[in-house]
């Protein structure tokens, strides 16, 4: 059994795209229900449109990728004012449906083949990030994202973080998304502004009592926290190929995971909560198989590969009923009000 | 009866209604007036109340039966529930379709009857939350400290001069939650002057709270009318409400049955035998007028 | 009714390619990566897909391409049925046409059976921004033959009232869990997948002859799991006073969980309970039912009624009727919370279960997340009743049931479910109590 194989894949997984993707669309999480206690289930929704509304730009409309990416982010802001302007009046768990439910129609809608020659249908979409240029067809993907790499090709860093120019250039450009998306929600959270939806979280009748325009405040955190979902979904779509099948409710369950990991209410925990996540993955998926085919569990390796997925589950079921703040939020500042 | 416990007794305002005492009586400055406002719940009517003033910089007791229909009267007031008809307006302005928080910048304060603390934050945040003029709280402006720095400093300090008079400024880093219920109904009173209310609706801020606290409660609502403040509130301690009310309004089944000075009120032989039940064979329907009964011999 | 049909054919054309491509996916996930037939590998894009006969791969079909350009190829299908034409350009239209003259003697391209509608032989794909596209071609035996719009509106009602009698079962149960103890309980997916993998496994080890038998041991199974999860976690979590926020999220991870597990035992593959290929036999027209349609809507109907009766006739469907009314009022009034509550766990696990066996002969098959896809669907219809009120679960799901089957007449069949999920959302928001429910404030 390779040790030092399993485990340097797995410790590579602590700034791996997905893991990147996973803390944005988390910290979009945080701010919805960890701040806001806006109970959305749909965070796989605003993905989709991110990574979607990117690839279908350069795709179909033959933009920029650049502004590709903007497409995405509206497209998830369109999606909350839709979402927001009817549900926030809803109370927490009738959200939740509403925010589930609305997410798959995203999804069924993009997996449906009525819109098949937009959205690639079960296929899915691809061949967006360039380097672009086919024989017959050269403008589309051309001046893609991997073109509009600066770094000369060739194998960089070391192991476990040894990897190709692209995979920097993608960690690159996460990491600074990323930092920004920590310090704009940071910032955000300690100012008067966070205190206002912190209030909201814990009684919005008292906040509006107090004067404040609930209705406004609860959508400002919906659409922020849906554009940093959509980042996330962008994430994705930088690093590989858009398909629906990636943004299922499963998704935004793994994302809930993250988030009550690392704690909802904090604006680091989110980036913790996914590299544990995405490590804990990688190893656990790893390693069952490996021990599997050493003959250590009586197991096939498919088997074994599975068993990370039931441990998130009862994870989940852990985390709320023992240690509801997650691991890094303050023990007195308990997440879940009512 | 020794309803006086505390060291002064309360200086009452008086000469506040224009002609005969009535229920829905004019007032010589009236600051809300609410005219044939009614809710209904299905088929149960809550609220009906014809017509009825608030009189300006003075203490008004809104008393009544359990079912008396006052809490829904407050939220309508306040924006926080929409009646089927009627109209009422504050300082003149019209209320209706005015939602609650748009009511709550008018001026137009209120507390809850089960209280709202909000738990998970502290004291000070909770105080900083009433301040109505803080840029910080607009979106853009929260990104850039420079702009709401010195205002959060001037809110603090306001926060803290009204925690101190609360005796609540030892807690301050406290979360809200770890308050004991007295503490949380002072506390949100504190929280509602920050904003600097004309008017404070305020539903039983006595209920459950320790009697150690209730005369520093009384106190401070003593305190907001000589602040220049109108005060109205829901209570069931006619005690309390007979020592710092200075206008007292009875709710009976949704309509405004009688009104009038604390102890003239408590004189009205309806309002006795509906509110006070030293006479519970008076069926409550007799005093709204609902229903008529044969006259009862009064017993000596 | 011919323009009906030719109107449709464009959709279901469209909607077959989505039933390929799963089909497609299936068997190269799971089973040998056999290499279908590939012509031009050098182009960019692609044009894949198979042929097949009542699920049975048919090799050694030719298969035409012409696009623009004059390109023109041809492929012959695998063993597999499996075929893939490269293609030069995307964002372009192909015709693809099956030779019918390869096809085995006595069978020609046929209606896709999940449609109903008709498929030529002859098709026009668009290869999409993706650069791939899937297709479908099936094959019967060769008559072809026109539904009438009103056998189509006929056969999708009784498909829509037995869809809706299957999610009734599963909707009532969560219904009462839901008015008894606030649970939003996404593990209730589980519940119904395990009924039928209950079954399946009784089947597989006492022999298919004892269906009969399996199906009573599998629920009473259900009721044994929905007991002791109701022991194990809900009720210590009852006692805590733990939220209902965190209590759904509970429901979620333990939902995660049992439906991973599954996986593991069963694999990705899709299972079979005994029967499920059932004869069907025509009513009139092009309507027809099996046997097993039949059994099941009676076995429904029935269930519905001893339960109904239970709930408003006995000590403790009246308890548990209080109970959603008003806890603490039921409580207070010498009602067993607790002890009514297990039951009502039990019971909403039974019924879940037996959906769950029902749901296996509709789809058809059993797999590890069978529960999932309708999970969506059983709260729609919760919700379309009112929520916690048993009696508007049963309403919603026929109405849903109906809705969701109706509406593949108009919209193409994957978006089936969209329809529902809308009217889930609208009820939500413009009333939220339900179309049986009592009103009440929602915040």
């Amino acid at each position: 059994m390779d040790f030092l194989g399993i485990f340097n894949s797995s410790i590579s997984f602590i700034i791996a795209p997905t893991t990147i993707a996973y803390a944005l669309a988390t910290l979009g999480l945080a701010l919805h229900f960890g701040f806001g206690g806006l109970l959305n289930m749909g965070m796989a929704g605003f993905m989709a449109l991110g990574a979607y509304g990117y690839a279908i730009g350069i795709l179909s409309f033959g933009l920029p990728w650049y502004f590709a990416a903007f497409v995405g982010i509206a497209a998830s802001i369109v999606f909350a004012l839709i979402l927001g302007i009817p549900t926030l009046r809803l109370r927490g768990d009738y959200l939740a449906i509403v925010t589930i439910a609305a997410a798959e129609i995203v999804r069924l809608v993009l997996l449906s083949s009525a819109f098949g020659g937009l959205t690639g249908s079960a296929d899915g979409l691809s061949g967006f990030n360039g380097p672009g240029g086919t024989v017959t067809n050269p403008t589309v993907g051309a001046g893609g994202f991997n073109d509009s790499n600066p770094i000369p090709p060739g194998e960089y860093g070391f192991v476990p973080f040894l990897d190709n120019e692209r995979t920097w250039y993608l960690r690159i450009v996460g990491i600074i998304i990323l930092g920004l998306a920590i310090f704009v929600v940071w910032r955000l959270v300690n100012s008067p502004w966070g205190r206002v939806i912190k209030g909201i979280r814990e009684d919005e009748d008292a906040v509006r009592s107090l004067g404040k325009n609930v209705f406004a405040y609860k959508m400002q955190a919906l659409i922020i926290g849906g554009v940093l979902g959509a980042l996330g979904g962008l994430m994705l779509a930088f690093s590989t190929n858009v398909n629906s099948s990636v943004y299922v409710t499963s998704l935004t369950f793994f994302l809930w995971t993250a988030l009550l990991l690392g704690g909802a209410a904090t604006v680091f925990g989110p980036l913790a909560g996914s590299i544990i996540f995405w490590v804990l993955q990688a190893f656990l998926g790893l390693v069952f198989p490996a021990l599997a085919e050493a003959g250590l569990m009586p197991f096939t390796t498919i088997q074994a590969a599975q068993i990370k997925y039931i441990i998130v589950g009862f994870a989940l079921v852990l985390l709320v009923v023992f240690r509801p703040q997650g691991i890094f939020g303050n023990k007195k500042e308990l997440t879940f009000v009512k | 009866m020794s309803s006086n416990g505390s060291s002064s007794s309360p200086v009452k305002s008086t000469g506040l209604h224009v002609g005969a005492i009535k229920p829905g009586v004019a007032k010589k400055d009236p600051i809300l007036v609410a005219d044939g406002v009614r809710r209904q719940f299905g088929g149960l009517v809550a609220v009906d109340v014809a017509h009825v003033e608030i009189p300006r910089n003075a203490i008004t007791a809104l008393i009544g039966p359990n079912g008396a229909g006052k809490t829904t009267f407050f939220n309508l007031l306040t924006g926080f529930d929409q009646p089927n008809e009627g109209s009422w307006s504050f300082n003149g302005k019209s209320l209706a379709k005015i939602s609650a928080f748009k009511v709550a910048r008018m001026g137009l304060i209120r507390t809850f009857q089960l209280t709202k603390a909000l738990g998970l934050l502290t004291v000070m945040d909770n105080m900083k939350l009433g301040s109505t003029d803080q840029n910080g709280e607009n979106l853009r402006a929260s990104l850039f400290p420079f702009l709401w720095k010195k205002k959060e400093g001037e809110i603090e300090a306001k926060a803290l001069e009204i925690l101190t008079r609360f005796k609540l400024d030892t807690k301050r880093d406290d979360f809200a939650a770890s308050l004991s219920g007295g503490q949380r109904k002072l506390l949100e009173m504190a929280r509602a002057l920050m904003t600097n209310p004309e008017l404070v609706m305020l539903d039983e801020p006595m209920a459950g709270v320790n009697p150690a606290l209730t005369q520093s409660l009384l106190d401070h609502i003593l305190n907001l009318k000589k602040e220049g403040m109108t005060v109205l509130f829901v209570e069931h301690d006619m005690q309390m409400v007979r020592h710092i009310a200075d206008w007292v309004i009875v709710m009976a089944e949704g309509k405004v049955v009688a009104e009038g000075a604390p102890d003239e009120v408590m004189k009205n032989p309806a309002v006795i035998d509906a509110y006070l039940g030293s006479h519970q064979d008076i069926d409550l329907g007799a005093v709204t007028g609902r229903i008529t009964l044969p006259k009862i011999p009064k017993e000596k | 009714m011919r323009t009906m049909s030719t109107m449709r054919r464009k959709a279901s054309r469209l909607a077959s390619a989505v039933g390929a491509f799963v089909l497609a996916f299936g068997v190269l996930g799971l089973a040998s990566p056999a290499q279908a037939d590939v012509v031009n590998p050098e182009m960019p894009f692609k044009i894949s897909g198979n042929v097949q006969n009542k699920g049975e791969p048919i090799a050694g079909v030719t298969i035409n391409f012409a696009g623009g350009g004059g390109f023109a190829a041809t492929v012959v299908t695998d063993a597999d049925g499996k075929f893939t034409a490269g293609v030069p350009e995307k964002l372009a239209d192909y015709t693809v046409t099956v030779d019918e003259t390869t096809l085995p003697d006595g069978i020609a391209v046929i209606d896709n059976p999940a449609t109903e509608f008709i498929e030529a032989n002859v098709q026009t794909v668009t290869v999409g921004p993706g650069g791939r596209v899937t297709m479908n071609f099936f094959i019967g035996q060769g008559e072809r033959h026109v539904t009438s719009m009103f056998d189509q509106v006929v056969q999708r009602l009784i498909s829509g009232l037995n869809f809706g009698l299957m999610l009734a079962l599963a909707s009532v149960g969560l219904s009462l869990i839901y008015g008894t103890t606030g649970i939003s309980n996404f593990a209730h997916a589980e519940l119904v997948t395990f009924g039928a993998i209950a079954t399946f496994g009784l089947v597989a080890v006492m022999g298919e002859g004892l269906l009969w038998l399996a199906i009573p041991i599998a629920l009473v199974l259900s009721g044994v799991l929905g007991w002791g999860v109701d022991a194990a976690l809900w009720a210590p979590l009852r006692r805590r006073g733990m939220g209902l926020v965190q209590l759904m999220i509970v429901s979620i991870g333990l939902s995660l969980g049992i439906r991973y597990t599954y996986q593991f035992f069963i694999g990705g593959k899709t299972e079979q309970l005994p029967g499920s290929g059932a004869e069907r036999f025509n009513l009139f027209g092009s309507v027809s039912l099996s046997i097993i349609d039949i059994v099941s809507m009676g076995v429904s109907v029935l269930i519905i009624i001893v339960f109904a009766w239970w709930l408003s006739a006995s000590k403790i469907g009246k308890a548990t009727r209080a109970i959603s009314d008003n806890p603490s009022l039921a409580a207070s009034s010498g009602i067993d919370v607790d002890g009514v509550v297990r039951i009502v766990w039990i019971i909403g696990s039974v019924l879940a279960g037996f959906s769950g066996i029902l749901w296996a002969y509709f789809r058809p098959g059993i797999r590890w997340d069978m529960g999932g896809q309708i999970l969506l669907l059983i709260f729609a219809a919760t919700t379309l009743g009112g929520l916690g009120t048993a009696y508007g679960a049963l309403v919603g799901s026929l109405i849903v049931g109906i809705l969701v089957e109706g509406s593949s007449l108009f919209i193409p069949s994957d978006l089936k479910y969209v329809g529902a999920l809308v009217v889930l959302i609208g009820i939500l928001l413009f009333r939220p109590q339900g179309i049986l429910g009592r009103k009440e404030r929602v915040g």
